[in-house]
């Protein structure tokens, strides 16, 4: 019967397709078949599917269900009926409620189907209709017969968990949005095209061939067939006028209203007084294209919301709070406070920006940050809400409130920037109204000179005149651009914080980068050791290990680090005493260790002469061959090996032994693998590239040698930062910086754009103009080239507005265009803006531009892939 | 011709009938997903004679 069998001799789960261990212990009898299931859970829900009758669930399926995780099966769901809790995401009206809910464990259209039948047919529902596509069900159902924890526990008795989503009445808000702007545009449409009929033997036909009866019936039923396409399906057009008037700033809808109405006027007064010309077919086509550009337009404003949206959801609304000496308890996300400890289990999200406490785990990011590989963190490390938890339960410290957390505050610098208007509108909105105003003008005196000449045509050729006009480049082009190319990066994981930050970037002239945390990881890494002959360098990194084991300093993570991944015999420190700034001791296995500087571990003034101490040196720039040898054989050439740039560059952390240094860790800061890419990528764009830094020369220069940037400055302070920057611009330059957004603000405040890096957590004190969540530095090119593709975007369409207008409005005052071709002329304008600017979304999903890659050498490349 | 003094108020009459048709169903939310009805006509009540 079922389509899903294991591999094994043991029999597949009926519901669910995992082997089962114990065959003939959960049994389940369905159209008198008897079949087997994994566990208790699967045997409950394949029953409970049988027992009501909906066993068509096990033909139609093409994916077994989702096995039962029973451990974090709706706990909270009581919580949903605290009426405190219903009011953020369910709508009331007249004792019906009305709610959307995110529902996990949709896997095809049979378990659609299925969960529409079974909430459809609990007491009480009066609708419940899922959605495959974005996993969420809507429900609606009567307060006084049924209750929400009642719902979501008969979901979850079928395999299905519910949760509330959030933006809820904003869902509700977008459909019924979308739903009325199809509506609008079906009735246009289907008129536009019988009127067409009805108008059509008057174009074919010389005057008086039809006979005046049937002229005046076809007249009459194109004004029936118009009138809805006016009063219902252009309302949006009048109401935008409306609006426009009382801001007393005319825009796209003004000239638009105006011909509707005068063309519509126009032939209603030709309908009743059986003379002159009728434009119906004008009005419902032109009506009906505009509302298809508008519609385009819809589409890209909700792909952009839909993705805020997302963000918003991404957190989960209740945690399982720890207390001290109690069980786990369950509260609200938004009750959640700093300091508080909370559980998280598989396949859940992080509440909160939290710091891991207790387990190791992975973790998959890609909604912050697009990075689909999924990244291991360690206790200690900071994670932020929204972070999946791919591996095993873990116990987090909350850092922030929900409110507080990086995933709202990127959604709500995301709406904010959504919302906000870019300069590049404000002034083509400018240009549009004073287009606006000069062409109801020029209609006027177009109608009143034609009044004179031809008063026969001069409603007509009035009428043309202001139906052919097009400003929706300026109108409707730029901002559907603007919107598209903001949620195209907001998937690749990129917030822009300020609405005029893509078209800033496109005019970026140089690029200033800032070295800590940006080109380099801002962590320190093992580079080079040494030691002396009798120990080697795991038994040495597991003594700095032990030393190291509670400090929290960067040197002291780096040699932990690096420990771990050789393999480090584990050793216990005792007694351990730090000195601030100098060093740690302690005993490791009955003898005293110092690790730290040169001068603390040996008590001495000056640095060792590394051959006077017995250390050879070696370093691990060069291959782990060179290292042993230079181990064992007076001081290795492999010293040299090394790049000499990373050399210098590098922090010395010295152990010693007894007062005797034993060994030499070299840690420095690693240059991100895709830096060079980087570099490469801006410098085959043209763009100037500038490294300054407030760090030594020796390390500056190394990091600047090595990518190829010619100027660069060591030793900046924040002021002379901010010099440099001033002195850039004062020469005209439009500066992009780049930083990690916490050292370098005051550089991110004064660029004219500004970038920072891979700081998710420290987002809400950002001064940059746009944030990347990720810490791939390739996806700053990305970036430029959508800002350019924008900038592009936006251009043409505005070069075709102003083509387009300087031939069709002198050719329409002059008479040589009827209206229905102006109509026409002006749709398709619109359509072919709007489309145009949809392209901004059609790269979605798929990877970096092949330019991105091709540039840099291949190494390079492979590097940033292996990563 | 006289025909379409009856024909033309018909066309009118079938174009409201369409239109109210299509209005409903957009208001029933048959258009809010296009993807899942493809699946649910697999769910229909009449049982394919082999199963799965």
């Amino acid at each position: 019967m079922s389509a899903f069998t294991s591999a094994s001799s043991r029999p597949a789960c009926h519901h669910c397709g995992l082997t089962v261990e114990a065959p003939g212990r959960w049994t389940v009898v369905i159209d008198g078949q008897l079949h087997e299931t994994c566990c208790a859970g699967c045997q409950a829900v394949s029953a409970a599917i049988a027992d009501s009758g909906l066993q068509d669930y096990y033909r139609a399926r093409d994916l077994p269900a989702r096995p039962l995780r029973p451990a974090h099966v709706q706990a909270d769901q009581l919580l949903y009926d605290d009426p405190e809790v219903q009011a953020r995401f369910v709508r009331t009206d007249q004792g019906i409620c009305e709610t959307v809910l995110l529902v996990e464990g949709l896997r095809c259209g049979a378990c659609s189907w299925l969960l529409e039948q079974v909430l459809g047919r609990s007491q009480g529902v009066i609708e419940s209709a899922a959605n495959l596509g974005t996993g969420r069900i809507h429900l609606r159902w009567q307060a006084s017969q049924a209750r929400l924890s009642d719902l979501i526990g008969t979901a979850s008795r079928f395999g299905f968990s519910l949760q509330p989503f959030d933006a809820t009445l904003r869902e509700t808000q977008l459909r019924q949005t979308s739903r009325s702007r199809l509506r609008r545009l079906f009735v246009a449409g289907i008129a536009m095209m019988q009127v067409m009929m009805v108008a059509f033997p008057a174009y074919i036909t010389a005057d008086g061939d039809i006979e005046p009866a049937l002229q005046s019936l076809m007249r009459w039923a194109g004004l029936v067939m118009t009138l809805p396409v006016v009063l219902y399906s252009a309302s949006p057009f009048f109401a935008g006028a409306w609006r426009e008037w009382q801001r007393r700033s005319p825009g796209m809808d003004t000239p638009v209203s105006l011909g509707i109405a005068a063309a519509f006027a126009a032939s209603v007064w030709a309908t009743l007084s059986d003379s002159g010309e009728v434009w119906f077919d004008t009005v419902t086509m032109f009506v009906f294209l505009l509302l298809g550009a508008r519609h385009l337009e819809w589409l890209a404003r909700l792909r952009a919301t839909r993705a805020i949206d997302a963000l918003s959801a991404a957190a989960p609304e209740s945690v399982l709070k720890v207390i001290d000496g109690a069980s786990p308890e369950r509260i609200a996300a938004a009750r959640l406070r700093p300091g508080d400890r909370f559980l998280t289990g598989t396949g859940e999200a992080v509440a909160v920006d939290a710091t891991l406490q207790s387990g190791q785990s992975r973790f998959d990011l890609s909604l912050l940050t697009g990075e689909s590989h999924p990244i291991s963190r360690e206790p200690g490390d900071i994670l932020p809400g929204g972070a999946i938890n791919l591996g095993s339960p873990v116990t987090l410290i909350a850092r922030e409130r929900q409110a507080d957390s990086a995933l709202s505050t990127i959604a709500r610098l995301a709406v904010r920037a959504a919302a906000a208007r870019p300069a590049l509108l404000g002034l083509t909105e400018t240009i549009a109204r004073w287009f606006t105003v000069g062409l109801l003008l020029l209609s006027a005196a177009v109608w009143l000179g034609w009044h004179q000449i031809d008063p026969d045509r001069a409603w007509a050729i009035a009428i043309a005149v202001l139906v052919v006009s097009c400003p929706c480049a300026l109108s409707l082009a730029t901002p559907t651009a603007i919107a598209a190319a903001s949620s195209t990066a907001l998937r690749r994981g990129m917030v822009s914080t300020r609405a005029d930050a893509l078209e800033a970037m496109a005019g970026a002239t140089d690029v200033i980068l800032d070295k800590t945390g940006t080109l380099t990881r801002g962590q320190p890494l093992l580079t080079g050791f040494a030691a002396a002959a009798e120990l080697d360098r795991a038994s040495c990194l597991g003594i700095a290990a032990a030393l190291e084991e509670s400090s929290t300093h960067p040197l002291a993570r780096a040699i932990r680090d690096a420990a771990a991944s050789c393999d480090a015999p584990f050793q216990q420190a005792c007694t351990i005493h730090t000195a601030p700034g100098e060093g740690v001791e302690g005993i490791v296995a009955g003898q005293r260790w110092r690790l730290g500087s040169a001068r603390f571990v040996l008590g001495a003034a000056h640095a060792p002469d590394p051959a006077d101490a017995g250390v050879e040196a070696g370093t691990e720039a060069g291959t782990e061959a060179g290292v042993a040898a230079g181990a064992e054989a007076g001081v290795a050439a492999g010293a040299e090996a090394g790049t000499r740039a990373r050399h210098t560059a590098a922090t010395e952390v010295w152990l010693a032994r007894e007062g005797q240094a034993v060994a030499r860790f070299l840690l420095s800061d690693a240059v991100r693998p895709d830096a060079a890419l980087l570099i490469e990528g801006f410098r085959a764009r043209g763009l100037g590239l500038h490294l300054i830094s407030g760090d030594r020369e020796p390390t500056v220069h190394a990091v600047a040698a090595g990518l190829g940037i010619e100027r660069w400055r060591a030793a900046m302070s924040p002021a002379d930062k901010l010099d440099y920057v001033h002195a850039l611009q004062a020469q005209g330059r439009k500066v992009l910086a780049i930083g990690d957004g916490i050292n370098d603000a005051p550089l991110l405040a004064a660029a004219d754009v500004s970038i920072a890096v891979g700081r998710a957590s420290t987002l809400a004190k950002t001064s940059a103009a746009i944030v990347m969540l990720g810490e791939r530095l390739v996806d700053v090119l990305t970036l430029h080239q959508l800002a350019h593709r924008t900038r592009r975007i936006i251009l043409q369409n505005l070069a075709w507005a102003l083509a387009y207008n300087a031939a069709a409005i002198p050719a329409a005052a002059l008479g040589l265009i009827a209206p229905w071709v102006a109509a026409l002329g002006m749709s398709v304008s619109s359509l072919l803006v709007a489309g145009n600017a949809l392209r901004l979304i059609a790269g979605d999903g798929t990877p970096p531009a092949p330019e991105v890659l091709l540039a840099p050498a291949a190494d390079a490349v492979g590097a940033h892939q292996a990563t | 011709m006289e025909a379409l003094f009856l024909l033309i108020p018909l066309s009118i009459a079938i174009i409201a009938g369409a239109t109210w048709l299509f209005l409903s169903m957009v208001d029933k939310g048959q258009f809010d997903d296009l993807d899942s009805p493809a699946h649910q006509i697999l769910t229909d009540d009449d049982r394919p004679a082999g199963g799965a």
